[in-house]
Parts: structure tokens; C-alpha cells; sequence
């Protein structure tokens, strides 16, 4: 049996810095690092900076609530693991797409993104006209992605070898 | 509000460039006023980093909408973290005065 499909998780919007740093203390020469990932980053960003509920948040991030509701615990206990033991925080990696919603416009033939995630698009705004669909391809997908989904299908393929040996 | 389109020259007749970056001219457009301010992209023959520094030219603008035939992998996230509107355009016959003519109506 093939193991189930790992779904990308989405992020709207990057973190603006890389990470934080401790100061103070007497350590400070074994700063240990914790990698937050960027999908757990996300996830806080929305649920306690957003204040969305999980259910929203999930849909935000194009994955199940259980998944979401995981995610966030990870992130919570990282994040509180930091703050008592005095360790970096890096937030990087994490198999996720950045991307906003993107419509096509069935009149003047322009493709438009939303970058207000808040509010529905209710017009093409081109041409002024109501007859737009929504719009899904890889082209807008960002590097980053399918760099990790050809390592992510490389991993699943090295277990399923294990398997059959 | 303010909307960006790239172009090939400094005219009204030029056409759309289909690159964001590199493109030769920002056409700076308001809505309001009616104005046209064309702008020299200087990052032209830039070897690295030629969209984020043209993000920059245009969001010193406050420009609210970019259009455009393609937008970089860079210049996307950068373009969603600042909530400007892409509109992408892969008609490289159209001049900006079609576009302009376009948003008026």
C-alpha cells in the first residue's frame, strides 16, 4: 500500500524576519536552534494573531482541520520550548506553496489575484465585468514547492523500497 | 487609486512589456485624477534582484494594482505580503492606451 498523500500546505503570507534570538542569560554559548516551520508559523498567524477559528484557518491553508489543529499544537509547544529553555527560534522549511487565489477573467482573458484574503473579489478589475472563474495552475505555484515536492516523492520513494525488502 | 503598467516605451502607443522586472517603463495611472506618469525602470540590464527593486519603484507610488504579462517567483510573495493586485495580460499586442481605455470604463 502506497502511504497516504502528503498535501501542500498553503501560506498567504511570509514571515518577515528569519527568526528570533534570546538575549540575557548565562548559556549563551550553547544556543540550541528550533526550527519552526513556515506551515506552523502560518498556522499561529492565523489562529492567534488573525484570531481565526481552526475550522477557518484550515480552509486558509487548503488542509483538514485535524491537520491544522496538529500543526498548531507543534507550533504552540515549540514555540513555548523556546521561551523556557532560552533557544533560537528559525523559522524555516516545512512543505508548503505561497500563493494567493487567482481568477481568470472570461471577457478580456486576464488573469487577477485577491491579495485582500479578507474580502471576495466581486468584479474583473480590468474590465468591470462579472464573468471571471477561479483559476488553478502550476505556473503560479512557487519554486520552493516543487522543490520540495520532488524531495518529498524521493522520500516516499525510498520507503516504499524499504518495504518491499 | 493608483495602477501600474509595464511598457515597452514612453508613449501611449507602445505596447505592454510582458516582463515585470525588466520591463522598459512603469506607466503609473490615477484613476481619479486621470493622470500618466511614465517612469524609467533603471533595473533593465540588472543581473539579480531586478523585482524587488522595481517593487520598490512603484510601491514609493503607493501603487495599488500592477499590470503586467508575468510576474517572478520573487516578486510574487513580495507582491502578496504588500496586498497589491496582480493582473496578468498575455496579449503582447496591446497598447497602453487599450489598457488605460480599459480600466476607465
Amino acid at each position: 500500500m502506497s502511504p497516504r498523500p502528503f498535501i501542500l500546505r498553503k501560506i498567504s503570507d511570509p514571515p518577515v524576519i528569519s527568526g528570533f534570538k534570546p538575549y540575557g542569560g548565562y548559556n549563551r554559548g550553547e544556543n540550541e536552534i528550533i526550527f519552526l516551520h513556515l506551515e506552523e508559523y502560518e498556522a499561529l498567524r492565523l489562529c492567534d494573531y488573525k484570531m481565526l477559528n481552526h475550522h477557518q484557518a484550515s480552509l486558509m491553508m487548503a488542509v483538514s482541520r485535524p491537520t491544522l489543529t496538529r500543526i498548531y499544537s507543534r507550533a504552540r509547544k515549540k514555540i513555548a520550548e523556546a521561551i523556557v529553555m532560552g533557544k533560537q527560534i528559525i523559522i524555516e522549511g516545512g512543505k508548503v506553496y505561497f500563493d494567493s487565489e487567482w481568477y481568470s477573467c472570461n471577457n478580456c482573458g486576464c488573469y487577477f489575484n485577491n491579495p485582500d484574503k479578507m474580502n471576495d473579489i466581486s468584479e474583473c478589475p480590468l474590465c468591470r465585468k462579472k464573468d471571471y472563474s477561479k483559476f488553478n495552475n502550476i505556473i503560479f505555484e512557487s519554486e520552493y514547492s516543487s522543490e520540495k515536492k520532488e524531495s518529498n516523492k524521493e522520500e516516499l520513494h525510498e520507503n516504499s523500497h524499504h518495504q518491499y525488502r | 487609486m493608483r495602477i501600474a503598467i509595464t511598457s515597452t516605451g514612453n508613449t501611449l502607443d507602445s505596447k505592454i512589456d510582458q516582463r515585470f522586472g525588466r520591463c522598459a517603463y512603469f506607466v503609473v495611472y490615477d484613476l481619479e485624477t486621470k493622470g500618466i506618469e511614465f517612469i524609467p525602470n533603471p533595473n533593465v540590464d540588472a543581473l539579480e534582484g531586478a523585482g524587488p527593486a522595481s517593487v520598490q519603484i512603484v510601491a514609493a507610488r503607493d501603487v495599488k494594482k500592477i499590470i503586467s504579462g508575468e510576474f517572478g517567483i520573487k516578486v510574487k510573495s513580495l507582491l502578496d505580503s504588500l496586498k497589491m493586485q496582480m493582473i496578468v495580460i498575455k496579449e503582447p499586442e496591446k497598447t497602453i492606451n487599450e489598457i488605460i481605455n480599459m480600466l476607465n470604463n
